[in-house]
């Protein structure tokens, strides 16, 4: 058989994802994680006395914080499994990579294992996200000036 | 090629189940099943050696053997390197060779098995194979907790570890004939649609064994393929009856029947060399020990897929072994 008529046999018994369904879970739970983040700076800038521009960090660490120990526990695969880019994209879903790939390699050693396997899945969003802010930046020097 | 013996049996078989296949619908014919992942060990790799180290342990006590009394031990998994299968031999201390063809290597390690018997090569010969879930997941995909998500036509890798004991003595089940099959590339490349990569391997083993045996589809009471899964199993009723205008009759799959496919988180069935072996030697035997099935044919297919190659953008290949058993 030809692999032109082959795939096309493969292509018709191959089930569609329900990409509306998939889009909207997803914007729905990434939205609610930002409302989360809103409350989190709000109460820090309140209660703790964090200038409002600080508070961000003492937030994003809050939610690596609770997206690790989620990962831990074993719960956070399953909540990906639902909510998919909606917990992926958020911060939460950088620390899942790499507290995932931290806890399957740290039986391999410290340095051999665990040092060398963490950045496994998220090693390839710090190097894309130095090079786009590199040259993201560069085009606003040039665009907008300094 | 097809090969027929006169004179080798199927004698006794073993399986050690994982936890979901321990939820599914053979579970009370498993010889024994886990609750976990772990198993008692500290790592993935070294539980999955512990399946096939059970199985062997469990093959012998059925049969009153110890292992010293074993001519041949042959053994595939999914690890690298064979690491389980070689790990549990350098326990048994039994003869060895390790064999690999992805989810084939059950009924490959068979028919190596069979014509060493039939040969007089060995007197005996325990052909054993495995597979654990996470342990493949860790391997292939990515680390285990993070659970990246899937589409739902992927497959999900069964736990388990089956052994199975071949002589020349007339008890159990014959082998009748078996087929080696071809490597075939369809040009699929898409990781997760493993039953679109293997179906055909699978449909041209089968026309191949039907032909040189010159029999025809209701020959067989059933035809068991190892792990297409649920949409798989579709391609490859389409391509058998526009290829080879051949309407499958009596045939069912391994890899849809030994999860509950509505009930547990499996997408659209089994996988791994333990799945095919996991249903045939509790199930299917189990039927033929009662008479109810006769003439069976398992058709164990194999997606040749390693990462490297599949990042480079290359397809994947895929390999259909058939081995033919009957009732004495």
């Amino acid at each position: 058989m030809e692999k032109r008529k082959y795939q096309g046999i493969v292509n018709k018994y191959t089930p569609k994802e329900n990409r509306m369904y998939n889009g909207l879970v997803a914007f729905v739970v990434g939205g609610l994680m930002g409302v989360l983040g809103e409350i989190l700076m709000e109460l820090y800038s309140y209660y703790l006395n964090i200038p409002y521009k600080e508070a961000s960090v003492f937030m994003i660490v809050t939610l690596i914080f609770i997206g690790c120990l989620l990962t831990c526990l074993g719960f956070f695969d399953r909540a990906v499994h639902f909510a998919k880019c909606g917990l992926i994209v958020p911060i939460t879903g950088f620390a899942h990579a790499m507290q995932s790939a931290a806890l399957e390699f740290r039986k391999e050693g410290m340095i051999m294992g665990l040092g060398a396997n963490m950045f496994k899945l998220s090693g390839s969003v710090i190097i894309f996200g130095v090079v786009s802010a590199y040259v993201f930046g560069l085009l606003r020097l040039l665009i907008m000036g300094a | 090629m097809t090969n027929e013996y006169n004179n080798v049996y199927l004698n006794c078989v073993s399986t050690v189940s994982g936890p979901y296949e321990a939820n599914g619908p053979f579970s009370k014919l498993y010889d024994k099943s886990y609750s976990d992942f772990y198993f008692g060990e500290k790592t993935f790799e070294i539980a999955e050696s512990k399946l096939i180290d059970e199985s062997v342990d469990i093959l012998l006590n059925k049969i009153g053997k110890t292992r010293f009394q074993i001519d041949l031990h042959i053994s595939g998994d999914l690890m690298n390197q064979l690491v389980s299968s070689n790990y549990a031999a350098s326990r048994l201390g039994i003869p060895y060779l390790g064999i690999y063809s992805a989810c084939a290597s059950s009924v490959e390690g068979l028919i190596i098995g069979a014509n060493m018997v039939e040969h007089k090569v060995v007197n005996n010969c325990i052909c054993s194979v495995s597979s654990h879930n996470t342990a493949a997941e860790k391997q292939f995909r990515y680390p285990v907790e993070y659970g990246g998500p899937k589409p739902r036509y992927t497959t999900f890798t069964t736990t388990g570890g089956c052994s199975a004991y071949l002589t020349r003595e007339k008890k159990g089940v014959r082998i009748d004939s078996s087929t080696i099959g071809t490597v075939t590339d369809m040009g699929i490349k898409d990781v997760y649609n493993m039953g679109g990569v293997m179906a055909c391997a699978c449909g041209d083993t089968i026309y191949k064994h039907l032909m040189n045996t010159k029999r025809e589809v209701g020959y067989y009471d059933l035809i068991l393929s190892g792990d297409l899964g649920i949409y798989g199993k579709k391609m490859l009723v389409e391509y058998m009856k526009t290829e080879y205008n051949i309407d499958l009759k009596n045939y069912d799959d391994a890899a849809s029947m030994i999860f509950d496919i509505d009930k547990q988180p499996v997408y659209a069935g089994g996988s791994g060399p333990a799945c095919l072996p996991l249903v045939a030697y509790s199930y299917v035997f189990d039927k033929m020990k009662k008479g109810e099935l006769s003439r069976v044919l398992l058709v164990a297919t194999g997606a040749l897929m390693n990462t490297s190659m599949v990042n480079q953008k290359l397809s994947i290949p895929s390999i259909a072994h058939a081995i033919s058993l009957e009732v004495i």
